[in-house]
């Protein structure tokens, strides 16, 4: 069991040393500065739009919405709108609070059982996955918000609101953003739960480790950088606009250290399509969720409906005739 | 039954503790007596012209397989992915987060870890992976690839793992309720199960329902005649009753309204006093407001086991509702009380079978409401339909006859998460009989709790399977049994009244099963019905005996 979460630990390492000694040692700064990240976006976008591609292409033959509360029959029954919704405005809202709130996961029950004269099973609320993983999520999304700042010249407005806001604790100097320390905080939380939930270290993957390693990289690179070691943050910039700008330079004294989490940073957009991170997409296909429970009310066409053989009434009478009219039942031939 | 394993022996062995070993390295699976159903008897293959029917045992090392299985499995998966993005999304965007795992009825009774919904999937998902994702493929090129990458090539070891487990999963839908993407393991043990065909490896507890289905118009194999036969029997028996003669009508043409319901309803106790209650709930129609309503002997089964063989097979059985609806000339179609039947009927059948063009919208025509939400498909439920008849005061009854009664009210698995129909069994109840408590609310409703016998696993082989699975549901019923005095398990569904007595016997013996239109039939007040001293199961109604004794003073 080790293994699934030692080799993505030292897989996720050695990236960040090749990077960092390419840089520091070998002064490949073209190749992990500019290259890397390009195709790592190209790898993100292609990939990103194949595999959301070939989902689409697939059919949905049948509406089968999973329905999570009263549906809509008599006037007089109130229908649960978002959890069982008959419109799409009610789909809607449904995705809105599935995509935002995670709503299914906040459902989230733990079960025992004590094997004791009553033998009772138990289901309690289990609001910490909810948590852990609604922190990391937002947490994730300001860090890379904030982060449009290297890519942006002048920068917006509302990415400085958002800065102000995220640093609102006022702590140290440079000002800690609350993000970055969530983030990390709740990707320790996501990755100890793998590793010490019984049930959720048996079903884990290497796969599920590797993200999550390559996270707390990031993460720790990027706070070692603006806390502690003080990158060149002016050359950064340029560098940043560069790529972006399509006019890509290398300034001058920039540490390996920014290299590092660059190059992770690529790794995990290059990862990304090919992995179950695709999930991001995923969620807005999932015919479960995504599709309204009217199919009794207006017809869902299945692309590839096809005849099939069955057993006819005549057949059927054929079979069973005599005894049919022996039994009172009416029929349709008489002999 | 005597070898069968003791609740308390049962109980001793759930422990949600996982082993340490990797789930992916213990795949020499133990198919293990008690767990499993027996392989499906080739003659009901043949029926359908399903492929490579044979005498099998799971038991035995050599499954008999045809030469090309791999390829048949590969080909299979590859045209699955294409038809249904369930499938192919699923397959991809599972992050195993765990939170479906402690939500299977089937883990939380036996404790099996590959009970648990994303081990289920993750069973497929390794083959997927493996023949079609091609990040593990070029991971799999190095040593130890294929356990970072999660692959596994398809053997024979991981073939009887499937059959094992996808024989394991009663396709309730809990598990979809709770996963942040809606993940249905329902829709991975549907394709599983198609995958499985394709090789002739069905259970015979499906394979030969089926088969009957398709030549004699239901699961049992009743014949047209023998079909009359239960129908004339109840008939006296609701005579003996009540003094009426309910006279039910079948296959009979140019009725307004054609009624299907599942065939154990006719057939087993005691879905045959549910089945009582429709009959006298037509009678009363009929005599009160000149509501016609008849029987089909072709189209004689609500439910429909070739959902749980393939889509085709589901298409094929299904065909016959519209068909026996449109021959007969009925403007719509009331269903009875069935669980899976109803997710066929409310997410599957207009989208196969239909349009149903030759029917009208469907309308109650003695309160005048229009059901809007069946205008399409033009099939009602026969609880949507009670509901309104009662809401607008139709019926006249006389609950005390459902005093002796302390219920509660079991959801089924199909009608509450592939329909929401929650409410209209509820407000019947509430207006047939006086005490109801409701189970814990973690469930209930969409967090229902699955018989353990649905899917087409409620053989007598598998007992044990059956036991384990149905403890979560059979716990809470405990609970209430306890806590209020609860005597009876109502539920709206045949597998359920099939399977409930023996789970309540074996987990909390003092509860009986009854459907819904038990206790209709039982208020009902017919015209010109004699004084009843009995309810429908010829038990003395409450306060009978004793008015009895008084007159003897």
């Amino acid at each position: 069991m080790n293994q699934k979460y030692l080799v993505p630990l030292a897989v996720v390492f050695l990236l960040f040393l090749v990077a960092y000694t390419g840089v520091e040692g070998a002064g490949l700064q073209g190749f992990f500065g500019i290259f890397v990240p390009y195709a790592a976006v190209v790898a993100f976008f292609g990939g990103f739009f194949y595999r959301v591609t070939k989902w689409a292409r697939s059919a949905v033959p049948f509406r089968i919405p999973t329905t999570c509360g009263q549906q809509k029959s008599l006037p007089w029954i109130k229908q649960n709108c978002i959890d069982n919704p008959n419109t799409g405005t009610g789909v809607f809202l449904r995705m809105v609070l599935e995509i935002f709130l995670f709503r299914s996961l906040f459902r989230n029950t733990k079960a025992a059982f004590n094997r004791s004269e009553k033998n009772e099973l138990t289901y309690s609320w289990e609001i910490f996955l909810w948590v852990g993983a609604l922190a990391f999520h937002y947490a994730f999304l300001t860090v890379i918000i904030r982060h449009l700042r290297f890519f942006i010249e002048p920068v917006p407005g509302w990415i400085k609101f958002l800065e102000y806001l995220d640093g609102i604790a006022q702590v140290g100097l440079p000002g800690l953003f609350l993000s970055g320390v969530v983030l990390l905080a709740a990707v320790l939380f996501l990755l100890a739960r793998r590793i010490y939930d019984n049930k959720v270290s048996h079903i884990s993957l290497a796969a599920d480790y590797f993200p999550l390693f390559l996270i707390i990289g990031i993460t720790i690179s990027g706070i070692s950088m603006r806390y502690f070691t003080k990158v060149d943050i002016m050359g950064i910039k340029e560098l940043t606009m560069g790529l972006v700008t399509f006019n890509p330079v290398i300034p001058e004294g920039i540490s390996g250290l920014f290299y590092g989490h660059v190059f992770l940073v690529s790794i995990l957009f290059a990862y990304f399509p090919m992995s179950k991170l695709m999930h991001m997409a995923g969620i807005f296909l999932s015919p479960t969720r995504n599709m309204a429970n009217n199919n009794r009310a207006v017809r869902h066409i299945n692309p590839w409906n096809y005849d099939v053989k069955v057993h006819t009434y005549e057949e059927y009478e054929d079979d069973f005739r005599e005894k049919m009219i022996e039994a009172g039942l009416p029929v349709d031939k008489k002999e | 039954m005597s070898d069968e394993i003791k609740p308390d022996a049962l109980l001793d062995k759930i422990d949600y503790k996982t082993p340490t070993t990797d789930w992916m390295s213990t795949s020499s699976v133990q198919i293990r007596p008690g767990m499993y159903c027996y392989s499906a008897n080739p003659k009901s293959l043949d029926t359908l012209d399903m492929p490579y029917s044979r005498k099998w045992n799971p038991l035995e090392e050599d499954w008999k397989l045809p030469e090309n299985w791999q390829e048949i499995i590969h080909e299979g998966l590859k045209t699955r992915l294409e038809r249904f993005r369930t499938f192919r999304v699923f397959m991809d965007i599972c992050v195993r987060c765990g939170a479906c795992a402690d939500k299977c009825h089937f883990f939380l009774g036996t404790g099996d870890p590959k009970n648990m919904p994303v081990l289920r999937a993750e069973l497929l998902r390794s083959v997927y992976r493996n023949d079609f994702s091609t990040a593990a493929k070029i991971l799999n090129k190095f040593p130890g690839g294929k356990s970072f990458s999660g692959s596994r090539s398809m053997t024979l070891d991981v073939l009887k793992e499937w059959w094992y487990y996808f024989f394991q999963c009663t396709e309730c839908r809990r598990c979809s309720v709770f996963c942040p993407y809606g993940i249905d393991t329902a829709e991975i043990t549907i394709m599983g199960r198609e995958l499985l065909n394709l090789l002739g490896l069905n259970i015979d507890w499906i394979a030969t329902p089926v088969s009957n289905c398709f030549q004699t118009g239901n699961h049992l194999g009743i014949q047209p005649h023998a079909f009359k036969d239960m129908i004339d029997f109840f008939t006296e028996d609701i005579e003996e009753i009540t003094g009426v003669d309910v006279d039910p009508q079948i296959n009979k043409k140019g009725a307004d309204i054609l009624f299907i319901t599942p065939s154990g309803d006719v057939f087993a106790d005691p879905g045959t006093y549910t089945c009582q209650g429709y009959m006298i709930l037509f009678k009363y129609l009929k005599d009160k407001y000149d509501l016609n309503v008849t029987w089909s002997t072709y189209a004689s089964e609500g439910g429909n086991f070739g959902f749980f063989t393939s889509h085709e097979t589901m298409k094929r059985l299904n065909a016959k509702m519209y068909a026996e609806a449109k021959r007969l000339g009925v403007k719509w179609i009331l269903g009875g009380e069935c669980g899976h039947m109803w997710r066929v009927i409310n997410q599957y059948m207009d989208t196969m079978n239909g349009p149903a063009d030759f029917l009208e919208e469907p309308v109650n025509p003695i309160t005048g409401t229009k059901f809007e939400n069946a205008k399409s498909t033009k099939m009602v439920h026969i609880c949507e339909f009670t509901a309104d008849l009662i809401k607008h005061d139709k019926l006249e009854m006389d609950i005390s006859r459902n005093d002796n009664l302390v219920l509660t009210y079991h959801d089924s698995c199909n009608p509450a998460r592939g329909m929401g129909l929650l409410d209209e069994p509820r407000y019947i109840i509430n207006k047939t009989c006086k005490e109801f408590y409701e189970m814990p609310e973690n469930t209930i409703r969409e967090k229902t709790f699955c018989c353990g016998s649905g899917a087409g696993l409620n053989a007598g082989e598998n007992i044990e399977l059956r036991m384990a699975g149905g403890l979560p549901r059979a716990n809470a019923v405990k609970y209430v049994h306890e806590k209020f005095g609860v005597n009876s398990l109502c539920c709206i569904c045949a597998i359920d009244r099939a399977a409930f007595p023996a789970l309540m016997e074996y987990w909390v013996p003092e509860v009986d099963v009854i459907g819904i239109h038990e206790l209709v039939g039982n208020a009902l007040i017919l015209e010109g019905e004699h004084k009843r001293e009995t309810d429908l199961r010829m038990e003395p109604l409450p306060g009978v005996e004793q008015t009895k004794e008084e007159d003897d003073e």
